[in-house]
């Protein structure tokens, strides 16, 4: 396997954990709040780093140089790919993103050295090659709302029922790869099924959001790491049939939580319902196994990621002020707060693919691939982008619209928000304007996963674009391979 | 230079122009900076003055080569190349984008003129000529448009800009919601496109318009594609087109985007807005020449406009929704022009109806003035105007007819208790389900019918 420069991953981990335990020993919050951006950052960089080295290795994957654990254990544990390789900044700047703009009258309940262990398990869920590890990780990640939420005196009921039978399936599932390979993948889709809240796994999710803290709920589901769990534990030894179930009930749920999130009650919701539905999507792309399928759900990772992070962040900011909101009336804050308004509308578009932003071509992407296998679930995905166009202008109307809010106190945004929202609408807009790098780099990823799962022929079993085509209307030919 | 490519920049120069408007307007915007009015108003006058001079050399070359398609590739935005998926950009100058280019840039700049003074010192002044701009930049890039892909950029860009503005007046409720209605009604349009413009991907391999409607000049040119292929893609763009033009049983939502300033009004939805539809129509005519079931359909869709708009515009009680139905009514019937082929009376009625619609509109906050005006002219009241045909049925009759008018058909509220209220009722009892669900299983009290279950609890 290729080699890295630097060992990047491991320091990038061990940074994240180091700084965990220097902010956990803080007692002042200020203090905190500032060594963990001084923490993020640095993780950030070596995040950073570590895709650009691995761009100029120029292989499909490769370990860090002075691999520590490699030499301790005597095989990679932690290794980047064309997969991985954008989401570790990805990542680490949502987290770095989410401290900075963490106002002061939140940072008494936000938890810094939470956040930053959180960073750490993902980056390492992200790179972690051995099944073991990466199931450990998946499992041991679900801890930190856990005991969060526990330190915080809520009920953990809901929470721990989900991810305890996540837990339980994840084990099962790793036993199974031993006795009975082929029920594995099985048992995995169904325990990461419940990760990433497919219907009707998916309780946990709002619950989370609604319950949580939003700061910790956004870094701990922006990363879509169930979606990691299933490219690497259940795609590859995927059967056709799974497959096809995979994407009926990512399609079904897609569609069911961008309807639902036109009728939720708060603002919280309303957001976890979007997630819900992009994290569907990109599973959905994914499952269609095609080049184009599974690069339109790779680019759409990214776009949904840094959208939904952006889009957290300013709901976020505006409840730091307001507290919770309701969606059920107009609060008129688009006066008291016209740069997070701003980037809510911009936010909201780019999740919901509009042109100029990042999500657009990946969209498109999506749809010709869902069409390419069936015409019902192309039609059915782009009912679903306009549902959450609707939801996001909807959503806007009622946060920013109405009779101008009044308050004694300055809302406006501070600089280190306006900083978080000014560096994800660069990259929004950026990768709105210039898409084909990001683009192709996602297809080239795409190919080399297909083909390295199907036996060498980067097109994937079905052709580029993916299974013959389901009937359409009666007086309608299927559309014929180019 | 050469003459070539002097008109080549000034085709480049039309395209650009107002991305570079949106650049300098919205920029200062993301980054918190005020434009001052002066600014604002100055920019804008010099994108569209810039891109109206260079259309017009497009123009001009083109009257004097006789050349009457003039193709401008950028070429691929995005390309994959082992999979044929690419998203080209090309815009073509021909005998209907220029027309319907030139018309835009002089309406858009007559009506920015008119905004600068109507809106001088209102809050959301640098708000309006924003989105003023992002339509700008739809407009030009759906009339140029050379692949579908590309319409389908403007297209949106055009809604967009559209339902913010009927949304302009946001400290009030009603044009809030009235902005979300057009908004909906949009993205149905915009559903329809996109599974149209994917389907002639894969009908003809791409979306260039020139490939597909044979490479000749607009109006000629005949449909590549295949008899029921060409159907549904054309049945769909119908619906794409009904949803932006507003046309049965779409139409609810023309008056109530009257709700927004009254520059948006003249500009949306007297003069381009909603002309956009049958531009789309326009552009994809060999579509609707090689399928009569097509035709019909169109013909079916403008005649039906047409006498429905006629019917409640006659009842309306305001200027601009008055005005609205009588837009609608000639929306209609160039739609009706297009499907019987009646392609150059088509863009010729477009075209005057656009200028003159827009004229109406922005007198229509004068109108007490104007019609006192007339009447110190003439020396008298005005009478009030010949008798309808209506007034020959009995009494009851034109009751219901006129309560079917005010009602505006009953279209909307159709479409509100039959489509809409039962979907949203469905996902409300999904969402009710989901409370009680995890009411149960948190071991908690099932949450009130208002279903507030996160209240209360949860930190930042």
């Amino acid at each position: 396997m290729s080699t890295l420069h630097l060992p990047w991953l491991e320091l990038a981990i061990l940074v994240a954990f180091g700084a965990a335990a220097v902010v956990a020993r803080d007692e002042d919050p200020d203090r905190r709040r500032a060594r963990s951006i001084v923490g993020a950052a640095a993780v950030a960089a070596f995040a950073l780093g570590a895709m650009v080295d691995f761009l100029t290795v120029g292989t499909f994957e490769a370990h860090d140089r002075w691999d520590l654990l490699a030499w301790l254990l005597g095989h990679d544990l932690l290794v980047v790919d064309e997969l991985s390789a954008p989401l570790l900044p990805l990542t680490a700047l949502t987290f770095l993103l989410t401290i900075l703009s963490t106002l002061r009258t939140a940072r008494l309940r936000f938890s810094f050295a939470h956040a930053l262990v959180t960073l750490g398990v993902t980056l390492a869920t992200l790179t972690a090659r051995d099944p073991l590890l990466l199931v450990a990780l998946l499992v041991g990640g679900a801890a930190v709302p856990l005991h969060e939420q526990r330190v915080k005196g809520r009920s953990v009921r809901l929470y721990a029922l989900h991810m305890g039978s996540f837990a339980a399936l994840m084990g099962l599932g790793l036993l199974l790869r031993w006795l009975a390979p082929a029920a594995a993948p099985w048992v995995f889709a169904l325990a990461l099924a419940v990760r990433i809240g497919l219907l009707p796994g998916h309780l946990w999710v709002l619950d989370l959001f609604e319950r949580g803290s939003m700061g910790t709920s956004i870094l701990f589901l922006t990363p879509m790491v169930g979606i990691h769990g299933f490219l690497r534990l259940v795609l590859p030894d995927a059967s056709p049939e799974l497959l096809h179930v995979l994407r009926v009930a990512s399609g079904l749920s897609a569609l069911y939580f961008a309807g639902t999130a036109l009728v939720q009650r708060t603002a919280r919701s309303f957001f976890a319902a979007e997630f819900l539905c992009h994290s569907a999507l990109v599973l959905l792309g994914l499952s269609l196994d095609s080049s184009l399928g599974v690069t339109g759900g790779l680019s759409i990772w990214l776009s949904a990621g840094l959208a939904m992070t952006g889009f957290g962040i300013t709901v976020r900011c505006v409840e730091a002020r307001l507290g919770r909101l309701r969606l059920d009336t107009y609060h008129g804050l688009r006066n008291a707060m016209p740069a997070l308004a701003s980037f809510f509308l911009v936010m909201g578009l780019a999740s919901v693919g509009f042109p100029g932003t990042i999500g657009f071509v990946a969209g498109e992407i999506l749809v010709e691939a869902a069409i390419d296998a069936s015409g019902w679930l192309g039609t059915g995905l782009v009912l679903v982008a306009a549902l959450n166009g609707l939801a996001v202008l909807q959503g806007y109307f009622r946060i920013f619209a109405g009779p101008p809010h009044s308050s004694p106190v300055d809302l406006r945004s501070r600089r280190p928000e306006r900083i978080a929202i000014l560096i994800l609408s660069l990259l929004v807009l950026g990768g709105g304007l210039f898409p084909q790098p990001g683009i192709a780099s996602r297809h080239h990823a795409a190919l080399e996963f297909l083909g390295r799962h199907h036996g060498g022929d980067p097109a994937g079993p079905h052709g580029a674009h993916g299974p013959a085509p389901a009937a359409l209307p009666s007086d309608r030919p299927a559309p014929t391979d180019r | 230079m050469s003459v070539a490519d002097a008109v080549q920049l000034a085709g480049v120069v039309t395209v650009i122009a107002p991305s570079a408007l949106l650049l300098a307007l919205g920029l200062p915007a993301l980054l918190g900076i005020r434009s001052s009015e002066e600014t604002i108003s100055r920019l804008t006058q010099a994108s569209v003055l810039i891109g109206l001079v260079a259309a017009l050399v497009c123009l001009v070359h083109m009257l004097a080569t006789g050349n009457r398609h003039v193709p401008l590739e950028v070429g691929d935005w995005v390309v994959l190349h082992e999979t044929d998926f690419h998203f080209h950009l090309k815009f073509i100058y021909d005998r209907l984008s220029v027309p319907f280019l030139l018309l835009s840039y002089v309406l858009v700049g007559t009506i920015g003129a008119f905004a600068n003074r109507y809106l001088h010192r209102d809050p959301g002044y640098g708000r309006f000529f924003l989105l003023f701009a992002v339509f700008l930049q739809g407009m030009v890039w759906a009339s140029l448009a050379g692949t579908i892909e590309t319409l389908f950029v403007g297209w949106e860009f055009v809604g967009l800009s559209s339902a913010l503005l009927v949304a302009y007046f946001e400290d009030r409720p009603n044009p809030v919601r009235n902005g979300q209605r057009v908004w909906s009604v949009y993205r149905l349009a915009d559903a329809a496109f996109l599974v149209a413009a994917v389907a002639l991907h894969h009908a003809v391999g791409h979306g260039d318009f020139d490939a597909m409607l044979g490479s000749t000049s607009w109006p000629e040119g005949r449909s590549l594609l295949e008899g029921s292929e060409n159907l549904w893609i054309g049945l769909l763009l119908l619906v794409a087109a009904a949803g932006k033009s507003a046309l049965v049983p779409f139409s609810g939502w023309l008056p109530r985007a009257m709700e927004g300033p009254t520059p948006s009004s003249a500009v949306f939805y007297g003069a381009l807005s909603v002309h956009l539809g049958c531009f789309l129509l326009l552009r994809v005519s060999p579509l609707i020449e090689a399928s009569p079931t097509l035709a019909a359909a169109v013909v079916g869709a403008g005649l039906a406009t047409a006498l429905f708009a006629t019917a409640v515009g006659s009842a309306q009680t305001d200027i601009k929704g008055a005005l609205a139905f009588a837009s609608l009514t000639q929306v209609g019937l160039i739609t009706a022009e297009i499907g019987f082929g009646l392609r150059y009376v088509a863009l010729v009625h477009m075209l005057g109806h656009a200028t003159q619609r827009t004229l109406q509109l922005l007198r229509a906050p004068s109108i007490l003035h104007d019609f006192q005006a007339m009447e110190n002219a003439v020396g008298g009241a005005l009478g009030p105007g010949p008798g309808r045909w209506t007034s020959r049925l009995p009494l009851g009759v034109q009751a219901r007819l006129y309560q079917l008018a005010l009602d505006r058909g009953a279209m909307d509220n159709g479409i509100e208790a039959w489509v809409v209220r039962p979907f949203l009722a469905l996902f409300r009892g999904a969402v009710a389900l989901e409370a009680r669900v995890t009411a149960r299983l948190r071991g908690a009290p099932a949450p009130p019918p208002d279903g507030d279950a996160g209240q209360g609890e949860g930190g930042r």
